[in-house]
């Protein structure tokens, strides 16, 4: 069969079960546009590149399938930077496809040329640019399967115009083998047993849970190890969903605004079992003073992120779910002889102390709205079932400490980069997933104006996706570090000047409320909730309120600011 | 520490730009560099001296394989190997210095390769400490240009 490299490119999506591309369309691009309405893939028109790319991130996400996003060479191929460096900063499957000058000016200065493959050579998994469209299925197959495989990530393959047009014969790989890529995904055995000699010794364990468990699908694993040996556990930001927040064992997140329990235990512990984690700064506050007391035992299917920032004592390099699989066989036999492990009763009675002594909490004051009250209204108002995802800032805090996960996947929220303007567009991409999915993107004021233009694309689209601004009229994050360490110095924090949400919702045929009494909130939320449409909720709330507890930058773990 | 680290790579355009990237990004330091095709078609051997304690090392080892376009990577200081590295020198030879020039050249095993009525191109091949004691003794007659491939290394092959 001869196709054109544009019809190459759609059948091969076909043939790797893409049914939704995010994109937005350009000179480069117009080839494969052309074709597009000939194959069964629906296509979400963005208004803004950035848009597309956190649109696939999130559908990725909530999927657990790889995103795509297309768009046009030069200034569509550059929006999308952003979007692959959160994309790569949280290992997300997308692949990206960009349009490119002809082969014969690359390199001339063409116009809407620029050298996409050399700008995000360290924010891609890898990336490719296809001069023969002889290459181009093959390049597509391996995009795929770089992606998806080991650890995920971002690929991006830049297409010249040209060999959109070309026409070659069409043969699509089944399956793909790299001399050059062979990722590890079964752990080694003799380094499982020793994590379970371990384990029969531990009498303070704890497992530290990250992303690595849920882009491995290994949370039954996880939940069954830790319930079965009643060992308590924490997660990264990215971790969240992957242990039942409401099981007796679950300590919160931990980090810089984890919670006092699961900062304690941590450097508590006589062993931690690192899942999927990999002991990001803001995760071990001052590395010198974390985690003295432990093992530490570390599983990433990356081995770069072993002995990185923390030096380990058992290094495992595999795939989170095989890991637990062989781990949890491995316990079987011990279990039944009642050797796996000793009781950890006098260490949860510990950790419940901890839990008790400061649960996450904040001051009910004044008449203000309060902004973690939003977030447990909006617990409450759900049971937990529903996809959330944030922006960046306090909001993003907040809906991590005060809305509990049960399933992973619920989750969605840039927590490598921290990128403002990530949630709303996720929440689209995480809609065309799961259409009769309630999707919440718990907002700041400043993050959503930096993605707000995709109301247009969710309302067209009749994505009943709900916005629900924390609005306290600051970037409120950065102004609470200003508090607390720039001797309250607000510059640049006050947004003075705000739109009128209410207003811009229905400009773009949304629903828009605004809320500014407490006894309101309940209402309002669950009104909008039940509405088909896409929504905004604008909720004033208290302006200076601040997300606690805080470890300060590069303090030890347990040096934490309290309500 | 100095480390000599050998990288089979695919030989393809950006590979070159994959590995000197990962090291200006991550802030590694790349001493010498040295890239040329293998006889396999389509695999290139990149050399690539670097500094760093083991922890650093060990990181820079397995950022490069965990690059795509990578297939080996080989810590060529921890086994013993054999290395050299080639350096050509342009050394100011009017009158009287001629001489002696001669003399170190023959003392060092270098050849003349370029020979001109006031300076001399010399060419040397050693290890590291080689070429750095023949640039002391010949900086007093004035060298005026240098050029340096990057060291090159192998592992040497079994010992008895
Ligand atoms: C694109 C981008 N620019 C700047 C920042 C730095 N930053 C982190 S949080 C924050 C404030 C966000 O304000 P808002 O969305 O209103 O959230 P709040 O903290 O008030 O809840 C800023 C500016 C960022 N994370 N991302
Ligand atoms: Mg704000």
């Amino acid at each position: 069969m001869e196709l054109s490299g544009a019809q190459i490119l759609l059948e091969s999506l076909r043939r790797e079960g893409v049914d939704v591309v995010f994109g937005f369309p350009g000179g480069a691009v117009i080839d494969i546009y052309h074709q597009l309405p000939n194959y069964p893939i629906k296509h979400v028109l963005v208004r803004h590149e950035q848009g597309a790319i956190h649109a696939a991130d999130g559908y990725a996400r909530a999927s657990g399938k790889v995103g795509v996003c297309l768009v046009t060479s030069g200034p569509g191929a550059t929006n999308t930077v952003t979007g692959i460096a959160t994309a790569y900063m949280d290992s997300i499957p997308v692949v990206i496809f960009t349009g490119q000058v002809p082969t014969p000016l690359i390199g001339n200065d063409a116009f809407q040329e620029v050298d996409i493959v050399g700008i995000t050579r360290s924010c891609t998994k890898h990336n490719y640019l296809v001069k023969d469209v002889t290459k181009l299925a093959h390049t597509i197959k391996e995009a795929f399967y770089l992606a998806s495989s080991g650890r995920p990530g971002p690929v991006l393959v830049d297409i010249p115009k040209d060999v959109q047009q070309a026409v070659t014969e069409y043969k699509y790989p089944k399956t793909i083998k790299m001399r050059s890529y062979n990722p590890t995904i079964e752990p080694n055995i003799k380094q499982v047993r020793k994590v379970a000699d371990l384990i029969a010794k531990a009498k303070k364990p704890i497992i530290y849970a990250g992303g690595g468990v849920i882009s491995s699908n290994a949370h039954e694993e996880l939940i069954w190890l830790a319930r079965t040996l009643k060992i308590p556990v924490t997660a990264t930001l990215m971790g969240l969903g992957c242990f039942p927040g409401d099981d007796p064992l679950w300590l919160g997140m931990l980090g810089m605004h984890g919670t006092f329990a699961a900062n304690h235990a941590i450097n508590n512990a006589d062993l931690i079992l690192a899942i999927g984690s990999r002991f990001d700064d803001r995760v071990t506050g001052k590395i010198s003073e974390f985690a003295k007391k432990a093992t530490i035992v570390h599983i990433d299917v990356d081995p770069t992120s072993i002995q990185k920032n923390v030096l380990v004592h058992v290094p495992v390099v595999s795939d989170c779910r095989a890991f637990l699989l062989a781990l949890n066989r491995e316990l079987a036999p011990r279990l039944d002889e009642g050797t796996a492990s000793p009781s950890h009763d006098k260490w949860l009675t510990q950790v419940g102390e901890w839990a008790s002594e400061h649960p996450v909490t904040y001051s009910h004051e004044g008449t203000a709205i309060k902004p973690q009250a939003v977030v447990e209204t909006i617990y409450r108002l759900t049971g937990g079932k529903a996809i959330i995802t944030t922006e960046v800032g306090q909001n993003q805090m907040w809906a991590a400490q005060f809305f509990r996960y049960h399933t992973p996947r619920t989750f969605l929220s840039s927590g490598g980069l921290g990128t403002m303007g990530y949630g709303f567009p996720a929440a689209i991409g995480a809609q065309m997933a799961f259409p009769d999915k309630l999707v919440i993107d718990i907002a700041g004021d400043g993050s959503i104006q930096m993605c707000i233009q995709e109301l247009a694309t969710a309302v067209c689209y009749g994505l009943p996706v709900k916005i629900v601004i924390l609005n306290n009229g600051y970037l409120g994050m950065v102004r609470q570090w200003q508090e607390l360490f720039y001797a309250k110095n607000y510059c640049a924090t006050c947004l003075e000047v705000a739109p009128d949400f209410v207003k811009l919702a229905e400009a773009y045929g949304a629903a828009g409320y605004r809320v500014t009494d407490p006894s309101e909130v309940e209402k309002t939320l669950k009104e909008a909730f039940a509405l088909p449409r896409t929504v905004i909720v604008d909720i004033v709330v208290d302006r200076e309120e601040n997300v606690y507890p805080m470890v300060p930058a590069g303090k030890p773990l347990t040096e934490m600011l309290l309500v | 520490m100095r480390h000599i680290i050998s990288i089979l790579v695919e030989n393809e355009p950006g590979v070159l730009s994959r590995v000197a990237g990962l090291f200006s990004g991550r802030g590694f330091n790349i001493e010498t560099l040295n890239v040329a095709p293998t006889l396999t078609p389509g695999l290139s051997i990149m050399t690539i001296t670097t500094h760093g304690d083991e922890q650093i090392i060990e990181q820079i080892i397995k950022q490069l394989r965990k690059l795509v376009t990578t297939l080996k990577v080989v810590d060529l200081s921890e086994a013993s190997s054999v290395e050299r590295e080639m350096m050509l020198l342009r050394v100011d030879a009017e009158g009287t210095k001629r001489a002696e020039i001669l003399r170190i050249v023959d003392i060092f095993r270098c050849k003349v390769v370029d020979v001109s009525p006031d300076e001399l191109i010399i060419e040397v091949t050693g290890e590291q400490g080689k070429l750095t004691a023949l640039i002391n003794l010949l900086q007093r007659y004035g060298i005026k240009e240098v050029a340096r491939t990057g060291a090159v290394a192998l592992r040497r092959g079994m010992q008895g």
